[in-house]
Protein backbone atom coordinates (compact mmCIF):
# COMPACT_ATOMS: atom_id res chain seq x y z
CA UNK A 1 0.00 0.00 0.00
CA UNK A 2 1.30 3.42 -0.89
CA UNK A 3 0.88 5.57 2.16
CA UNK A 4 -0.90 8.81 1.35
CA UNK A 5 1.60 11.40 2.48
CA UNK A 6 2.74 14.67 0.97
CA UNK A 7 5.66 17.07 1.23
CA UNK A 8 3.31 20.06 1.41
CA UNK A 9 -0.27 20.99 0.56
CA UNK A 10 -2.39 18.30 -1.08
CA UNK A 11 -4.17 20.70 -3.44
CA UNK A 12 -5.11 17.86 -5.81
CA UNK A 13 -7.14 16.47 -2.90
CA UNK A 14 -5.90 12.92 -3.19
CA UNK A 15 -6.52 12.37 0.49
CA UNK A 16 -10.21 13.15 0.41
CA UNK A 17 -10.80 10.93 -2.60
CA UNK A 18 -8.84 7.86 -1.59
CA UNK A 19 -8.55 6.05 1.69
CA UNK A 20 -5.62 4.10 0.35
CA UNK A 21 -3.73 3.43 -2.81
CA UNK A 22 -3.12 -0.26 -3.54
CA UNK A 23 -0.30 0.36 -6.05
CA UNK A 24 3.34 1.25 -5.50
CA UNK A 25 5.22 4.35 -6.58
CA UNK A 26 8.95 4.09 -7.28
CA UNK A 27 10.99 7.05 -8.47
CA UNK A 28 14.23 6.54 -10.37
CA UNK A 29 16.21 9.74 -10.03
CA UNK A 30 19.57 10.94 -11.20
CA UNK A 31 21.15 13.41 -13.54
CA UNK A 32 21.16 13.47 -17.35
CA UNK A 33 22.78 10.46 -18.99
CA UNK A 34 23.23 8.48 -15.77
CA UNK A 35 21.31 5.47 -17.11
CA UNK A 36 17.84 5.85 -15.60
CA UNK A 37 15.88 4.70 -18.65
CA UNK A 38 18.00 1.56 -19.11
CA UNK A 39 17.29 0.57 -15.51
CA UNK A 40 13.57 1.28 -15.91
CA UNK A 41 13.39 -0.98 -18.97
CA UNK A 42 15.00 -3.83 -17.05
CA UNK A 43 12.91 -3.23 -13.93
CA UNK A 44 9.74 -3.24 -15.97
CA UNK A 45 10.58 -6.55 -17.61
CA UNK A 46 11.49 -8.06 -14.25
CA UNK A 47 8.30 -6.84 -12.54
CA UNK A 48 6.06 -7.94 -15.39
CA UNK A 49 7.59 -11.39 -15.52
CA UNK A 50 6.88 -11.61 -11.78
CA UNK A 51 3.22 -10.88 -12.59
CA UNK A 52 2.88 -7.24 -11.64
CA UNK A 53 1.04 -4.68 -13.77
CA UNK A 54 3.45 -1.84 -14.47
CA UNK A 55 3.29 1.61 -16.01
CA UNK A 56 6.19 3.91 -16.52
CA UNK A 57 6.12 7.64 -17.00
CA UNK A 58 8.62 10.40 -17.51
CA UNK A 59 9.08 14.04 -18.32
CA UNK A 60 7.28 15.71 -21.21
CA UNK A 61 5.05 12.67 -21.70
CA UNK A 62 1.86 14.46 -20.64
CA UNK A 63 -0.97 14.81 -23.11
CA UNK A 64 -1.40 18.40 -22.02
CA UNK A 65 2.02 20.00 -22.00
CA UNK A 66 4.57 17.64 -23.57
CA UNK A 67 4.33 19.09 -27.03
CA UNK A 68 4.14 22.67 -25.77
CA UNK A 69 7.41 22.27 -23.85
CA UNK A 70 9.14 20.77 -26.88
CA UNK A 71 7.97 23.69 -29.01
CA UNK A 72 8.98 26.26 -26.40
CA UNK A 73 12.48 24.73 -26.20
CA UNK A 74 12.93 25.14 -29.95
CA UNK A 75 12.67 28.90 -29.69
CA UNK A 76 14.83 31.39 -27.86
CA UNK A 77 12.33 33.09 -25.56
CA UNK A 78 11.82 30.43 -22.88
CA UNK A 79 12.77 32.02 -19.55
CA UNK A 80 13.76 29.99 -16.46
CA UNK A 81 10.59 30.54 -14.41
CA UNK A 82 8.42 29.83 -17.42
CA UNK A 83 10.31 26.61 -18.03
CA UNK A 84 9.96 25.59 -14.36
CA UNK A 85 6.21 26.07 -14.44
CA UNK A 86 5.74 24.48 -17.84
CA UNK A 87 7.47 21.36 -16.49
CA UNK A 88 5.37 21.57 -13.32
CA UNK A 89 2.25 21.60 -15.51
CA UNK A 90 3.53 18.54 -17.37
CA UNK A 91 4.26 16.81 -14.07
CA UNK A 92 0.87 17.49 -12.50
CA UNK A 93 -0.98 16.42 -15.65
CA UNK A 94 0.85 13.08 -15.48
CA UNK A 95 0.42 12.92 -11.71
CA UNK A 96 -3.36 13.31 -11.97
CA UNK A 97 -3.96 11.37 -15.18
CA UNK A 98 -1.31 8.64 -15.19
CA UNK A 99 0.24 8.12 -11.77
CA UNK A 100 -2.79 8.42 -9.46
CA UNK A 101 -5.19 6.31 -11.57
CA UNK A 102 -2.51 3.60 -11.84
CA UNK A 103 -1.88 3.62 -8.09
CA UNK A 104 -5.61 3.40 -7.44
CA UNK A 105 -5.82 0.42 -9.78
CA UNK A 106 -2.96 -1.38 -8.02
CA UNK A 107 -0.23 -0.84 -10.62
CA UNK A 108 3.46 -0.53 -9.94
CA UNK A 109 4.43 2.92 -11.18
CA UNK A 110 8.01 3.47 -12.28
CA UNK A 111 8.71 7.12 -12.82
CA UNK A 112 11.77 8.20 -14.76
CA UNK A 113 12.56 11.25 -12.59
CA UNK A 114 9.99 12.67 -10.20
CA UNK A 115 9.84 16.09 -8.60
CA UNK A 116 13.48 16.06 -7.46
CA UNK A 117 15.06 16.60 -10.88
CA UNK A 118 12.57 19.36 -11.56
CA UNK A 119 13.36 21.00 -8.24
CA UNK A 120 17.13 20.74 -8.76
CA UNK A 121 16.90 22.26 -12.23
CA UNK A 122 14.69 25.10 -11.03
CA UNK A 123 16.93 25.92 -8.06
CA UNK A 124 20.08 25.90 -10.18
CA UNK A 125 18.33 28.35 -12.52
CA UNK A 126 17.66 30.81 -9.71
CA UNK A 127 14.27 29.77 -8.34
CA UNK A 128 13.76 30.22 -4.61
CA UNK A 129 14.31 26.92 -2.79
CA UNK A 130 11.25 27.27 -0.53
CA UNK A 131 9.06 28.34 -3.41
CA UNK A 132 9.98 25.25 -5.42
CA UNK A 133 9.35 23.02 -2.40
CA UNK A 134 5.93 24.54 -1.81
CA UNK A 135 4.83 24.24 -5.43
CA UNK A 136 5.86 20.56 -5.59
CA UNK A 137 4.46 19.99 -2.11
CA UNK A 138 1.38 18.58 -3.86
CA UNK A 139 3.31 15.46 -4.90
CA UNK A 140 2.71 12.15 -3.20
CA UNK A 141 5.73 10.75 -1.36
CA UNK A 142 6.96 7.70 -3.29
CA UNK A 143 7.42 4.29 -1.66
CA UNK A 144 11.09 4.60 -2.54
CA UNK A 145 13.38 6.99 -4.40
CA UNK A 146 16.33 5.28 -6.05
CA UNK A 147 18.96 7.89 -6.73
CA UNK A 148 21.53 6.88 -9.32
CA UNK A 149 24.66 8.47 -7.97
CA UNK A 150 27.61 9.30 -10.21
CA UNK A 151 30.71 11.47 -10.12
CA UNK A 152 31.32 14.08 -12.79
CA UNK A 153 34.22 12.31 -14.57
CA UNK A 154 32.47 8.97 -15.15
CA UNK A 155 29.40 10.95 -16.22
CA UNK A 156 31.44 12.71 -18.91
CA UNK A 157 32.72 9.33 -20.13
CA UNK A 158 29.13 8.07 -20.37
CA UNK A 159 28.08 11.13 -22.35
CA UNK A 160 31.02 10.68 -24.73
CA UNK A 161 30.05 7.05 -25.32
CA UNK A 162 26.52 8.20 -26.07
CA UNK A 163 27.87 10.60 -28.64
CA UNK A 164 27.21 14.25 -27.93
CA UNK A 165 26.61 17.00 -25.40
CA UNK A 166 23.03 18.23 -25.38
CA UNK A 167 22.19 21.96 -25.23
CA UNK A 168 19.85 21.70 -22.22
CA UNK A 169 21.82 19.01 -20.39
CA UNK A 170 24.76 21.39 -20.61
CA UNK A 171 22.69 24.26 -19.20
CA UNK A 172 23.56 26.36 -22.24
CA UNK A 173 20.47 28.49 -21.60
CA UNK A 174 22.36 29.80 -18.55
CA UNK A 175 25.47 30.75 -20.53
CA UNK A 176 27.73 29.15 -17.96
CA UNK A 177 30.63 28.50 -20.29
CA UNK A 178 31.92 29.30 -23.78
CA UNK A 179 31.01 25.90 -25.24
CA UNK A 180 28.92 22.80 -24.55
CA UNK A 181 31.69 20.93 -22.77
CA UNK A 182 32.67 23.67 -20.35
CA UNK A 183 29.07 24.59 -19.69
CA UNK A 184 28.22 20.92 -19.10
CA UNK A 185 30.91 20.66 -16.41
CA UNK A 186 29.68 23.71 -14.52
CA UNK A 187 26.01 22.93 -14.92
CA UNK A 188 26.20 19.25 -13.97
CA UNK A 189 28.34 20.07 -10.94
CA UNK A 190 25.58 22.43 -9.73
CA UNK A 191 22.90 19.82 -10.38
CA UNK A 192 24.83 17.05 -8.62
CA UNK A 193 25.38 19.33 -5.61
CA UNK A 194 21.66 20.00 -5.47
CA UNK A 195 20.87 16.27 -5.56
CA UNK A 196 23.40 15.67 -2.79
CA UNK A 197 21.58 18.13 -0.58
CA UNK A 198 18.33 16.27 -1.20
CA UNK A 199 19.64 12.82 -0.22
CA UNK A 200 18.94 13.19 3.53
CA UNK A 201 16.00 15.59 3.15
CA UNK A 202 13.99 13.21 1.00
CA UNK A 203 15.48 9.89 2.14
CA UNK A 204 16.96 8.96 -1.23
CA UNK A 205 18.29 5.42 -1.52
CA UNK A 206 21.69 6.06 -3.00
CA UNK A 207 22.59 3.60 -5.76
CA UNK A 208 26.17 3.65 -6.99
CA UNK A 209 25.68 4.10 -10.74
CA UNK A 210 29.38 3.75 -11.59
CA UNK A 211 29.08 -0.04 -11.64
CA UNK A 212 28.06 -2.33 -14.54
CA UNK A 213 24.37 -2.27 -15.48
CA UNK A 214 23.50 -5.75 -14.05
CA UNK A 215 25.05 -4.85 -10.70
CA UNK A 216 23.02 -1.63 -10.46
CA UNK A 217 19.87 -3.51 -11.43
CA UNK A 218 20.43 -6.22 -8.82
CA UNK A 219 20.96 -3.55 -6.18
CA UNK A 220 17.66 -1.80 -7.00
CA UNK A 221 15.79 -5.11 -7.22
CA UNK A 222 17.01 -6.18 -3.78
CA UNK A 223 15.77 -2.92 -2.29
CA UNK A 224 12.47 -2.94 -4.21
CA UNK A 225 11.47 -6.52 -3.55
CA UNK A 226 10.44 -6.15 0.13
CA UNK A 227 8.25 -3.17 -0.83
CA UNK A 228 6.22 -5.04 -3.45
CA UNK A 229 2.72 -6.36 -2.73
CA UNK A 230 2.76 -9.94 -1.51
CA UNK A 231 1.85 -12.72 -3.93
CA UNK B 1 14.36 34.84 -7.44
CA UNK B 2 12.80 37.75 -5.61
CA UNK B 3 9.46 37.19 -3.96
CA UNK B 4 6.28 39.27 -4.04
CA UNK B 5 6.99 42.62 -2.41
CA UNK B 6 10.78 42.23 -2.61
CA UNK B 7 11.36 43.69 -6.07
CA UNK B 8 12.56 47.29 -6.23
CA UNK B 9 12.27 48.62 -9.73
CA UNK B 10 12.31 52.23 -10.92
CA UNK B 11 9.17 51.69 -13.03
CA UNK B 12 5.53 51.56 -11.92
CA UNK B 13 3.01 48.76 -12.24
CA UNK B 14 -0.71 49.51 -12.29
CA UNK B 15 -3.15 46.67 -12.65
CA UNK B 16 -6.92 46.26 -12.85
CA UNK B 17 -8.99 43.43 -11.47
CA UNK B 18 -12.66 42.55 -11.39
CA UNK B 19 -15.18 40.11 -12.83
CA UNK B 20 -16.11 40.08 -16.50
CA UNK B 21 -18.41 43.00 -17.15
CA UNK B 22 -16.97 45.21 -14.42
CA UNK B 23 -15.61 47.69 -16.95
CA UNK B 24 -11.96 47.29 -15.91
CA UNK B 25 -10.65 46.88 -19.46
CA UNK B 26 -12.30 50.12 -20.52
CA UNK B 27 -10.79 51.92 -17.57
CA UNK B 28 -7.25 50.68 -18.12
CA UNK B 29 -7.46 51.53 -21.82
CA UNK B 30 -8.42 55.10 -20.87
CA UNK B 31 -5.64 55.27 -18.30
CA UNK B 32 -3.19 54.11 -20.93
CA UNK B 33 -4.24 56.81 -23.39
CA UNK B 34 -3.81 59.47 -20.75
CA UNK B 35 -0.36 58.24 -19.68
CA UNK B 36 0.77 58.06 -23.32
CA UNK B 37 -0.51 61.56 -23.99
CA UNK B 38 1.39 62.75 -20.92
CA UNK B 39 4.58 61.41 -22.51
CA UNK B 40 5.28 58.36 -20.34
CA UNK B 41 6.62 55.16 -21.83
CA UNK B 42 3.76 52.70 -21.31
CA UNK B 43 3.66 48.93 -21.73
CA UNK B 44 0.57 46.79 -21.57
CA UNK B 45 0.12 43.12 -20.71
CA UNK B 46 -3.06 41.11 -20.80
CA UNK B 47 -4.01 37.98 -18.85
CA UNK B 48 -3.53 34.68 -20.67
CA UNK B 49 -1.68 36.09 -23.68
CA UNK B 50 1.76 34.43 -23.70
CA UNK B 51 2.62 33.17 -27.20
CA UNK B 52 4.69 30.33 -25.69
CA UNK B 53 1.79 28.87 -23.75
CA UNK B 54 -1.09 29.80 -26.03
CA UNK B 55 -1.27 26.56 -28.02
CA UNK B 56 -1.12 24.38 -24.92
CA UNK B 57 -3.91 26.34 -23.26
CA UNK B 58 -6.02 26.15 -26.40
CA UNK B 59 -5.46 22.39 -26.64
CA UNK B 60 -6.24 21.88 -22.97
CA UNK B 61 -9.47 23.84 -23.20
CA UNK B 62 -10.61 22.38 -26.51
CA UNK B 63 -10.04 18.79 -25.44
CA UNK B 64 -11.14 19.52 -21.86
CA UNK B 65 -7.91 18.12 -20.48
CA UNK B 66 -7.62 20.62 -17.66
CA UNK B 67 -8.13 19.88 -13.98
CA UNK B 68 -8.29 22.74 -11.46
CA UNK B 69 -4.59 22.20 -10.68
CA UNK B 70 -3.32 22.07 -14.26
CA UNK B 71 -5.61 24.97 -15.18
CA UNK B 72 -3.92 26.90 -12.38
CA UNK B 73 -0.38 25.85 -13.36
CA UNK B 74 -0.87 26.62 -17.03
CA UNK B 75 -2.06 30.14 -16.25
CA UNK B 76 0.89 30.56 -13.89
CA UNK B 77 3.21 29.47 -16.72
CA UNK B 78 1.60 32.06 -18.99
CA UNK B 79 2.00 34.68 -16.28
CA UNK B 80 5.65 33.71 -15.70
CA UNK B 81 6.43 34.19 -19.38
CA UNK B 82 4.85 37.63 -19.36
CA UNK B 83 6.58 38.52 -16.09
CA UNK B 84 9.97 37.54 -17.49
CA UNK B 85 9.48 39.22 -20.88
CA UNK B 86 6.88 41.92 -20.65
CA UNK B 87 6.88 43.13 -17.06
CA UNK B 88 10.31 43.00 -15.46
CA UNK B 89 12.45 44.46 -18.29
CA UNK B 90 10.34 47.64 -18.78
CA UNK B 91 9.96 48.03 -15.00
CA UNK B 92 13.73 47.83 -14.62
CA UNK B 93 14.06 50.45 -17.37
CA UNK B 94 11.76 52.83 -15.49
CA UNK B 95 8.65 52.51 -17.65
CA UNK B 96 5.00 52.20 -16.67
CA UNK B 97 3.46 48.77 -17.08
CA UNK B 98 -0.29 48.29 -17.13
CA UNK B 99 -1.84 44.86 -16.69
CA UNK B 100 -5.41 43.84 -17.43
CA UNK B 101 -5.94 41.19 -14.74
CA UNK B 102 -3.14 40.02 -12.48
CA UNK B 103 -2.42 37.31 -9.92
CA UNK B 104 -5.63 38.09 -8.03
CA UNK B 105 -7.59 36.75 -11.00
CA UNK B 106 -5.84 33.42 -10.49
CA UNK B 107 -6.48 33.50 -6.75
CA UNK B 108 -10.18 34.19 -7.31
CA UNK B 109 -10.79 31.73 -10.15
CA UNK B 110 -8.57 28.90 -9.01
CA UNK B 111 -9.85 28.94 -5.45
CA UNK B 112 -13.41 29.08 -6.81
CA UNK B 113 -12.43 25.89 -8.70
CA UNK B 114 -11.25 24.21 -5.51
CA UNK B 115 -7.50 24.83 -5.61
CA UNK B 116 -6.03 25.31 -2.14
CA UNK B 117 -5.84 29.08 -1.42
CA UNK B 118 -2.44 28.88 0.23
CA UNK B 119 -0.93 26.72 -2.50
CA UNK B 120 -1.97 29.05 -5.32
CA UNK B 121 -0.71 32.10 -3.41
CA UNK B 122 2.64 30.36 -3.04
CA UNK B 123 2.65 29.46 -6.73
CA UNK B 124 2.61 33.15 -7.70
CA UNK B 125 5.27 34.28 -5.21
CA UNK B 126 7.54 35.33 -8.08
CA UNK B 127 5.07 38.04 -9.14
CA UNK B 128 5.99 41.71 -8.89
CA UNK B 129 3.79 43.54 -6.40
CA UNK B 130 1.78 46.23 -8.20
CA UNK B 131 2.23 49.91 -7.35
CA UNK B 132 -1.57 50.16 -7.27
CA UNK B 133 -4.04 47.30 -7.79
CA UNK B 134 -7.52 48.53 -8.71
CA UNK B 135 -10.46 46.27 -8.00
CA UNK B 136 -13.62 47.21 -9.91
CA UNK B 137 -16.45 46.20 -7.68
CA UNK B 138 -19.81 45.62 -9.28
CA UNK B 139 -22.92 43.89 -7.93
CA UNK B 140 -23.23 40.39 -9.38
CA UNK B 141 -26.60 41.10 -10.99
CA UNK B 142 -25.18 44.06 -12.85
CA UNK B 143 -22.10 42.26 -14.19
CA UNK B 144 -24.22 39.29 -15.28
CA UNK B 145 -26.61 41.66 -17.08
CA UNK B 146 -23.67 43.28 -18.89
CA UNK B 147 -22.10 39.94 -19.85
CA UNK B 148 -25.21 37.98 -20.75
CA UNK B 149 -26.45 40.84 -22.89
CA UNK B 150 -23.35 40.89 -25.05
CA UNK B 151 -22.54 37.22 -25.33
CA UNK B 152 -24.42 34.52 -27.18
CA UNK B 153 -22.52 31.52 -25.92
CA UNK B 154 -20.44 30.81 -22.82
CA UNK B 155 -17.35 28.65 -23.14
CA UNK B 156 -16.89 25.48 -21.07
CA UNK B 157 -14.24 26.67 -18.59
CA UNK B 158 -15.47 30.27 -18.65
CA UNK B 159 -18.85 29.07 -17.42
CA UNK B 160 -17.15 26.86 -14.80
CA UNK B 161 -18.75 23.78 -16.36
CA UNK B 162 -15.81 21.69 -15.12
CA UNK B 163 -17.11 22.18 -11.58
CA UNK B 164 -20.41 20.42 -12.22
CA UNK B 165 -22.37 23.17 -10.51
CA UNK B 166 -25.15 22.92 -13.05
CA UNK B 167 -25.71 21.36 -16.45
CA UNK B 168 -27.06 24.67 -17.70
CA UNK B 169 -24.12 26.90 -18.77
CA UNK B 170 -25.94 30.09 -17.79
CA UNK B 171 -26.76 28.81 -14.30
CA UNK B 172 -23.27 27.39 -13.90
CA UNK B 173 -21.73 30.70 -14.95
CA UNK B 174 -23.79 32.60 -12.36
CA UNK B 175 -22.82 30.24 -9.55
CA UNK B 176 -19.17 30.32 -10.61
CA UNK B 177 -19.14 34.14 -10.80
CA UNK B 178 -20.67 34.31 -7.35
CA UNK B 179 -17.83 32.24 -5.93
CA UNK B 180 -15.30 34.43 -7.74
CA UNK B 181 -16.79 37.62 -6.28
CA UNK B 182 -16.62 36.09 -2.79
CA UNK B 183 -12.90 35.43 -3.32
CA UNK B 184 -12.26 38.95 -4.60
CA UNK B 185 -13.96 40.44 -1.57
CA UNK B 186 -11.67 38.43 0.73
CA UNK B 187 -8.59 39.76 -1.06
CA UNK B 188 -9.32 43.47 -0.62
CA UNK B 189 -7.69 43.64 2.81
CA UNK B 190 -5.28 40.77 2.27
CA UNK B 191 -3.57 42.49 -0.67
CA UNK B 192 -4.59 46.11 -0.14
CA UNK B 193 -6.66 46.35 -3.32
CA UNK B 194 -7.97 49.81 -4.19
CA UNK B 195 -11.72 49.43 -4.54
CA UNK B 196 -13.45 51.28 -7.39
CA UNK B 197 -17.21 51.65 -7.59
CA UNK B 198 -17.89 50.23 -11.06
CA UNK B 199 -21.47 51.53 -11.06
CA UNK B 200 -20.32 55.14 -11.36
CA UNK B 201 -20.19 56.82 -14.77
CA UNK B 202 -17.14 55.84 -16.84
CA UNK B 203 -15.69 59.37 -16.85
CA UNK B 204 -16.07 59.67 -13.08
CA UNK B 205 -14.26 56.38 -12.48
CA UNK B 206 -11.50 57.42 -14.86
CA UNK B 207 -11.12 60.76 -13.10
CA UNK B 208 -10.68 59.01 -9.76
CA UNK B 209 -8.26 56.50 -11.23
CA UNK B 210 -6.03 59.25 -12.64
CA UNK B 211 -6.05 61.07 -9.31
CA UNK B 212 -4.96 57.87 -7.57
CA UNK B 213 -2.22 57.19 -10.12
CA UNK B 214 -0.85 60.74 -10.34
CA UNK B 215 1.12 60.80 -7.05
CA UNK B 216 3.08 57.73 -8.18
CA UNK B 217 4.23 59.36 -11.43
CA UNK B 218 6.62 61.75 -9.75
CA UNK B 219 10.21 61.10 -10.76
CA UNK B 220 9.41 58.95 -13.81
CA UNK B 221 11.13 59.61 -17.10
CA UNK B 222 8.86 61.29 -19.59
CA UNK B 223 9.05 62.53 -23.14
CA UNK B 224 8.36 66.26 -22.85
CA UNK B 225 7.26 66.65 -26.49
CA UNK B 226 4.13 64.73 -25.69
CA UNK B 227 2.92 66.76 -22.77
CA UNK B 228 1.02 69.30 -24.83
CA UNK B 229 -0.69 66.64 -26.92
CA UNK B 230 -4.22 65.38 -26.53
CA UNK B 231 -5.69 64.88 -23.09
CA UNK B 232 -8.93 63.29 -21.99
CA UNK B 233 -9.57 60.96 -24.83
CA UNK B 234 -12.62 59.44 -23.21
CA UNK B 235 -14.69 57.44 -25.64
CA UNK B 236 -12.11 57.44 -28.42
CA UNK B 237 -11.27 53.97 -29.66
CA UNK B 238 -11.84 52.25 -26.37
CA UNK B 239 -12.73 48.61 -26.44
CA UNK B 240 -13.79 46.39 -23.60
CA UNK B 241 -13.41 42.68 -23.12
CA UNK B 242 -10.75 40.31 -24.36
CA UNK B 243 -10.09 40.59 -28.02
CA UNK B 244 -7.08 39.23 -29.81
CA UNK B 245 -4.61 36.77 -28.39
CA UNK B 246 -1.23 37.88 -29.61
CA UNK B 247 1.40 39.09 -27.17
CA UNK B 248 0.02 42.45 -26.23
CA UNK B 249 3.08 44.37 -25.33
CA UNK B 250 3.15 47.62 -27.13
CA UNK B 251 5.11 50.64 -26.33
CA UNK B 252 3.86 54.14 -26.70
CA UNK B 253 4.65 55.70 -30.08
Amino acid sequence: MTQIAFYGIDTVRVRSEDGLLPGRLFAIEGTDGVGRSTQIQHLRTWLESSGYAVIDTGQRRSQLAGRGIDEAKQGHTLGPLTMDLFYATDFVDRFENQILPALRAGFIVLTDRYIYSLMARAIVRGADRDWVKQVYGLALKPDAIFYLDIELDPLIQRILRRGRFDYWESGMDMRLGPDLYESFIIYQRLILDEFKRMVPDYSFQVIDAMRPIPKILADIQARMEPLLPAG
Amino acid sequence: MERYGQHHFPGRLFIVEGVDGSGKSTQIALLRQWLVSEGYPVFFSEWNSSPLVKRTTRRGKKKQLLTPTTFSLLHATDFADRTEHDLIPPLKAGAIVLADRYIYTAFARDVARGVHPQWVRELYQFAVKPTVAFYFRVPLDESLKRIMGSRSELKYYEAGMDLNLSTDPQKSFKLFQKRIVTEYEKMIDEFGLTVMDALQPITEQQHQMRELVRPFLRGLHRNRQHTAAGRWLVGAGVNGGDNGRKRKTETAP
